[in-house]
């Protein structure tokens, strides 16, 4: 972050964390098989950092869990992430990080749709068109100055 | 003499034409000894110094030079002066000489008879015919360090010299470049300043030729030959900066300028150097540059994402507000504090007006620390923050909101730590006092239970200053409490309650004794209504009972509240003997834990150690042995073994803490009742006369399980207490624990027998117990058929475990004997679990809490003797016996002290690789939990054996037993953190066989395996 530069959003909205989901008997039980849910991909999301603030995208609120669906026996996963503001510049930038973290994280059988909420941002479609296009995520994850962002707000702060 | 002379010259000749190095040490000593003077050395050295060939005339000076930094100290005052007059003037000579030189003029510096005027002419003589920085690095060094003795033993003289002195400092050391001559430089440049030298109109050079230096950018090479810190050289230089107002001028500017550095540690240096030069200047200096100061720390404040830049933005802010409280006003002048401060406010303030955006916090953090500079401080933004944030809570409607403003408000409430405010201060908050605690009040009824906690945490604060409560809030503070305590859900708001009272019992006891303990009392006490509307069900009931016990013990934190709680607890256990009310299990368990943590809290006060052990310690006893004598008919919870499991610590606690001289009265006591069935301890005498407790017949278990009672006291009495009858205790509890079935007791007998052996002093009467005890553990264990071979072993287990603690010698004999039972059919697991018991300290007997005699190191000295044995023992084994040894070593491993760890693992590794593919589960396990946490912290241990170490893991991942398979997911992303090029190979075969586990049945796992692929993709990547 330099020094003399103004953020686009320097004072944004904090929301307050969902903390740790609660541990079941049926999750400690050896034979039981807990399906892949909503809950579960928005905890793999919510620590991916924000590319300009040290907060997590679940602080700010670009995630949240109601805008995750998954179904485990179809292996699809839908997700919506609101930017912080409607002219946010990092749009692309943060929907590919949930992009990458959700392939790194999934197995290989569920197909990923990262899209921007209906109406959030001035340039939706094309941001969308952008997330849906494989080839244009594979090629812009050979970029290594975009696959160095992306990977900062993956990396777990310590 | 003429013969000296001869020799003296064969030396000089010898070194300086002969080229031997060592005759310079052969010469000094000849000087040392009076052999010969200094002044014939000259003299024997005359043709060299006349040379025409310079190296010869450096070899001679060279030679003069090294025997006088060996005999400096016994020189003449004369001898003196010739010789600083001879090598001023040689300073002159070719440049092949100047080190040589400056070595001589060095060791005349340490003289201490240096006549007055040569230091002076010394460095005016250096200054002028020397320049210091074409010298090599080591000659550099000499002349500073000139300068430096100088500035120690003539200061007045180097005085005299005025302004010439910094100037020739300054000129000197332009352009240094060696880490190590800086560290000489800047500690030079701190005598000059801190000593008050004359710096006359070189302020500015002296500023610009020690502060180009600043931020300091140096990193030590790897293997770091001359032990020179970034962290010296930074802390150096910033004494020297800070070291004198008069550098503000130039100082404040640069800071600000470096503050706008991308680089972090510049940010960082920059802050700290601000932090020590305003702890050093008064409003004058800081005045023309406070809003430039004041904007940078803000901003970094605001925007950084570092904790570190925070809290050094945070320090330099109250240093700035603390030098300006300082300050003396002029007349005419306005006060800078003051308008500091509304520069603060101004920019702080509106911020806590929106509760939900990012920069509340930081605002509060930067408020907050202005105000722990001073008193005036506090009471200014005390006045403009209290009110705005009162009127904050009531145009915020949102629970969310209204809980961050209750939280900033306890910021400001909360006396600092280390605080400054004086008796005769009145406390800023005084004025406020009313609102506060009706906002306080309020927020305790509101829904939210984070909005409570916060408010429960405000309330604290508020209570632990004098007068900010008055006695009716106070009250009213006690009320809400007990409500929060028995009607809240949420447990974390209960906790915080909890919490609050017992630090507001310990300043107001009188008001909770009143107050918050007869209803806690109700509570414990009231029937669960039957059918009754409104109620809450049986299950809730015990829940606030056990909440209202745990509550009891908490607000216990001075004497006269443990006088009115213990008396309820004793109640409740004896309503729960007599079976009059319907007591669980669980909530005579937690009355025990509750009288527990009284005695804790009690440790200190006499007072309460007479009343425990005059009172509470009988009555318990009296009725475990009055549910024990029963019999037959309804159970007894008192007769249970958890319960008395629960009771041993208070009476240890009593024992081991509470006044000695009582507690030895109670064990003597303790001890009569047990051997002969002496009932006079006892509070109420309705017990049938005969009765023994330690002798074992059928049925009896109620009364022989009593013994751990008897553990708690006796094994957990100070060392100086005598327990008396030892010998027969000794006996009649060998027996109980080697014969008795009922397994509590017989372990519990086992235990008390080694606490007691444990600290028995050392002699002939121990070493026939030991002898009697030993023979009839081997007789008991040789049998396989003989019924006792369990009782045995247990109290084979605790006797080992007692003497190993203090280095007897026979310990060895008895492990041995542990060892040889790992390859026993019926005993082999149990001995393997056994050494997770040697190892670690158990709760209720011999540890250090029990006065127990515990040897430091005794795991390492243990590990060193067995390791070897074990690995010996692994490799005789028969295949199906081999897990038990690879489990005892991981128990021994587990408990080590991480470093032994890691000196020792490399050796054992192997072998741990083993029991990695060990068919058993639990062996994996203990292998594996000993190993995840040396790969945290040190992984570069395990290098040499990645590849096996990755394909164990991996196949572990796949392994039945989920534990197994999270813990070996830990451990893979543990790997990561080694050496990039160590595991980088394993890259890509890593990221695939890490994508199986990501579809694994178990939510648990699958985090795990999300966590290390995330790892494992970062590594080599850009931007990890």
């Amino acid at each position: 972050m330099e020094g003399g530069t103004r953020l686009e959003n320097a004072n944004p909205l904090i929301f307050q964390r969902s903390g740790e989901r609660q541990l079941t008997t049926e999750e400690e039980d050896e034979e039981f098989a807990d399906p892949i849910d909503d809950r579960e991909i928005f905890d793999i999301l919510l620590t991916i950092n924000d590319p300009e603030h040290p907060l997590s995208l679940e602080e700010l609120n670009v995630v949240e869990q109601v805008r995750v669906r998954v179904s485990d026996n179809d292996s699809t996963v839908s997700v919506e992430f609101t930017p912080t503001i409607p002219h946010c510049s990092m749009a692309t930038l943060i929907g590919l990080s949930i992009k990458v973290k959700l392939l790194r994280s999934l197995p290989e059988r569920f197909k990923i749709d990262v899209h921007i909420t209906p109406g959030a941002h001035a340039s939706e479609q094309a941001v969308n068109k952008q997330l849906g296009d494989k080839e244009r995520v594979a090629a812009a994850l050979e970029n290594s100055h975009l696959l160095e962002v992306v990977n900062q707000c993956l990396s777990s702060r310590t | 003499m003429a013969g000296d002379g001869a020799l003296l010259l064969g030396l000089v000749e010898e070194f300086v034409t002969g080229l031997q190095d060592s005759k310079a040490a052969d010469t000094a000593t000849g000087v040392k000894k009076g052999q010969f003077a200094v002044l014939e050395l000259v003299e024997a050295l005359g043709s060299s110094l006349t040379s025409s060939e310079p190296r010869t005339r450096a070899r001679g000076i060279q030679l003069l030079s090294q025997v006088l930094q060996q005999c400096c100290t016994s020189l003449s005052e004369k001898e003196v002066q010739v010789l600083t007059a001879f090598y001023e003037n040689r300073l002159k000579d070719h440049y092949v000489i100047t080190p040589h030189v400056l070595q001589g003029l060095k060791a005349l510096t340490l003289c201490p008879v240096l006549p007055t005027g040569l230091a002076v002419s010394i460095l005016k003589s250096l200054f002028q015919d020397v320049h210091v920085q074409s010298l090599m690095q080591t000659d550099r060094s000499c002349v500073y360090n000139i300068l430096i003795n100088l500035m120690e033993s003539r200061e007045e003289e180097l005085k005299g010299l005025g302004a010439d002195f910094v100037f020739g400092f300054v000129q000197a050391i332009d352009g240094e470049k060696d880490p190590r001559n800086l560290l000489l430089a800047f500690q030079i440049a701190q005598n000059i300043l801190y000593r008050n030298y004359e710096l006359g109109s070189f302020t500015e050079e002296l500023f610009e030729v020690t502060s180009c230096y600043f931020p300091i950018d140096f990193y030590p090479p790897p293997n770091d030959p001359h032990g020179i810190s970034r962290e010296e050289l930074i802390l150096s230089l910033r004494a020297v900066l800070a070291g004198t107002p008069r550098f503000a001028e130039f100082l404040l500017p640069l800071l600000i300028e470096k503050l706008d550095s991308d680089v972090q540690s510049s940010k960082l240096d920059s802050l700290q150097t601000l932090a020590a030069c305003a702890a050093g200047y008064g409003h004058k200096e800081l005045k023309e540059f406070l809003p430039s100061l004041w904007s940078s720390v803000r901003r970094e404040v605001f925007q950084t994402a570092s904790e570190k830049v925070e809290s050094a933005g945070l320090s330099a802010l109250r240093s700035l507000t603390a030098c300006l409280s300082c300050s003396v006003l002029d007349s005419d002048s306005e006060d800078s504090l003051d308008t500091f401060l509304d520069l603060v406010l101004k920019d702080c303030q509106h911020h806590l007006c929106e509760p939900d955006l990012k920069l509340v916090w930081p605002s509060t953090k930067l408020l907050q620390t202005a105000a722990s500079a001073s008193y005036r401080a506090s009471y200014k933004i005390t006045a403009a923050v209290v009110p705005l944030l009162l009127e904050q809570y009531n145009n915020h409607t949102q629970n969310a909101q209204r809980r961050t403003l209750v939280e900033v408000l306890q910021g400001f409430i909360q006396p600092p730590r280390g605080s400054h405010t004086e008796e005769a201060d009145e406390n800023p908050l005084t004025g406020y006092r009313q609102p506060l605690c009706a906002l306080v009040f309020s927020a305790l009824i509101e829904s939210s239970p984070a909005l409570q906690t916060a408010a429960v945490r405000t309330l604290t604060a508020l209570g632990t200053q004098p007068g900010l409560l008055s006695g009716e809030d106070i009250d009213l503070a006690a009320d809400h409490l007990t409500r929060l305590v028995l009607q809240e859900e949420e447990p974390q708001t209960c906790s915080a309650a909890m919490e609050a009272a017992g630090s507001l019992a310990r300043l107001h006891p009188t008001a909770f004794a009143s107050r918050m303990v007869p209803a806690l009392k109700q509570e414990i006490f009231s029937e669960a209504m039957e059918e009754c509307e409104g109620r809450p069900t049986a299950q809730s009931q015990q829940a606030l009972r056990q909440r209202s016990l745990k509550a009891l013990s908490t607000v216990s934190t001075h004497p006269s509240l443990a006088q009115e709680t213990v008396p309820i607890i004793l109640q409740a256990l004896s309503v729960s003997h007599k079976g009059s009310a319907s007591f669980e299990l669980e909530e005579v368990v937690s009355a025990c834990r509750s009288l527990q943590q009284i005695a804790e809290l009690a440790k200190d006060s006499e007072e309460s150690g007479r009343y425990f052990h005059q009172t509470v310690i009988p009555r318990l006893l009296g009725l475990a042995v009055q549910a024990s004598l029963q019999g037959g008919g309804a159970p007894n919870p008192l007769t249970e073994e958890r319960v008395l499991s629960a009771m041993v610590p208070i009476f240890s606690t009593a024992c081991g803490y509470l006044h000695t001289q009582l507690a030895a009265h109670t064990a003597s006591l303790v001890l009569s009742l047990f051997l002969d069935g002496d009932t006079s301890l006892l509070p109420e005498n309705n017990i049938p006369q005969q009765f023994q407790l330690l002798k074992e017949r059928p049925n009896g278990w109620p009364e022989t399980q009593l013994v751990c009672l008897l553990m708690a006291c006796v094994c957990s009495l100070p060392k100086s207490v005598e327990v008396p009858n030892t010998d027969r205790l000794l006996s009649e509890l060998e027996e109980l624990s080697c014969s008795c079935v009922h397994p509590f007791t017989h372990t519990s007998a086992a235990k008390c027998f080694a606490g007691l052996v444990n600290k028995h002093p050392a002699g002939e009467q121990l070493d026939s117990i030991l002898k009697r005890s030993v023979k009839r553990i081997e007789s008991g264990l040789s049998s396989h058929d003989s019924p006792n071979r369990m009782q045995v072993f247990t109290l084979l287990l605790w006797v080992s475990k007692a003497l190993l603690l203090r280095y007897h010698p026979l310990s060895t004999t008895l492990t041995d004997k542990l060892l040889s039972l790992l390859v026993d059919r019926e005993l082999g697991t149990l001995a393997a679990d056994g050494f997770a018991l040697l190892m670690n300290d158990s709760t209720d007997v011999l540890n250090r809490a029990c006065h127990a005699d515990v040897r430091m190191m005794y795991r390492q000295r243990f590990f060193t003797e067995t390791a070897p044995k074990l690995v010996l023992g692994f490799n005789c084994a028969p295949e199906e016996r081999k897990s038990s040894y690879l489990k005892a070593l991981s128990h021994i491993l587990n408990s080590l002290p991480r470093q032994v760890q890691i000196t020792e693992l490399p050796s054992l590794l192997p072998l741990l690789l083993e029991a990695l593919c060990c068919p058993d589960h639990g062996v994996q396990l203990s292998t594996i939990s000993c190993l995840h946490p040396l790969l945290l912290d040190t992984p570069q241990v395990m290098t040499s054996h990645l590849e096996t170490l990755l394909s164990r893991l991996l196949g572990l991942t796949a392994s039945p037993a989920m534990k197994v398979r999270v813990i070996s997911l830990q451990c893979l992303k543990a790997l990561t953190r080694l050496p990039e090029h160590v595991v980088l190979p394993s890259r890509s075969r890593m990221l695939r066989a890490l994508a199986v586990p990501l579809g694994d049945k178990k939510r648990l796992v699958r985090r795990e395996a999300v966590l290390a692929r995330g790892e494992w993709f970062l590594l080599g990547s850009p931007g990890r």
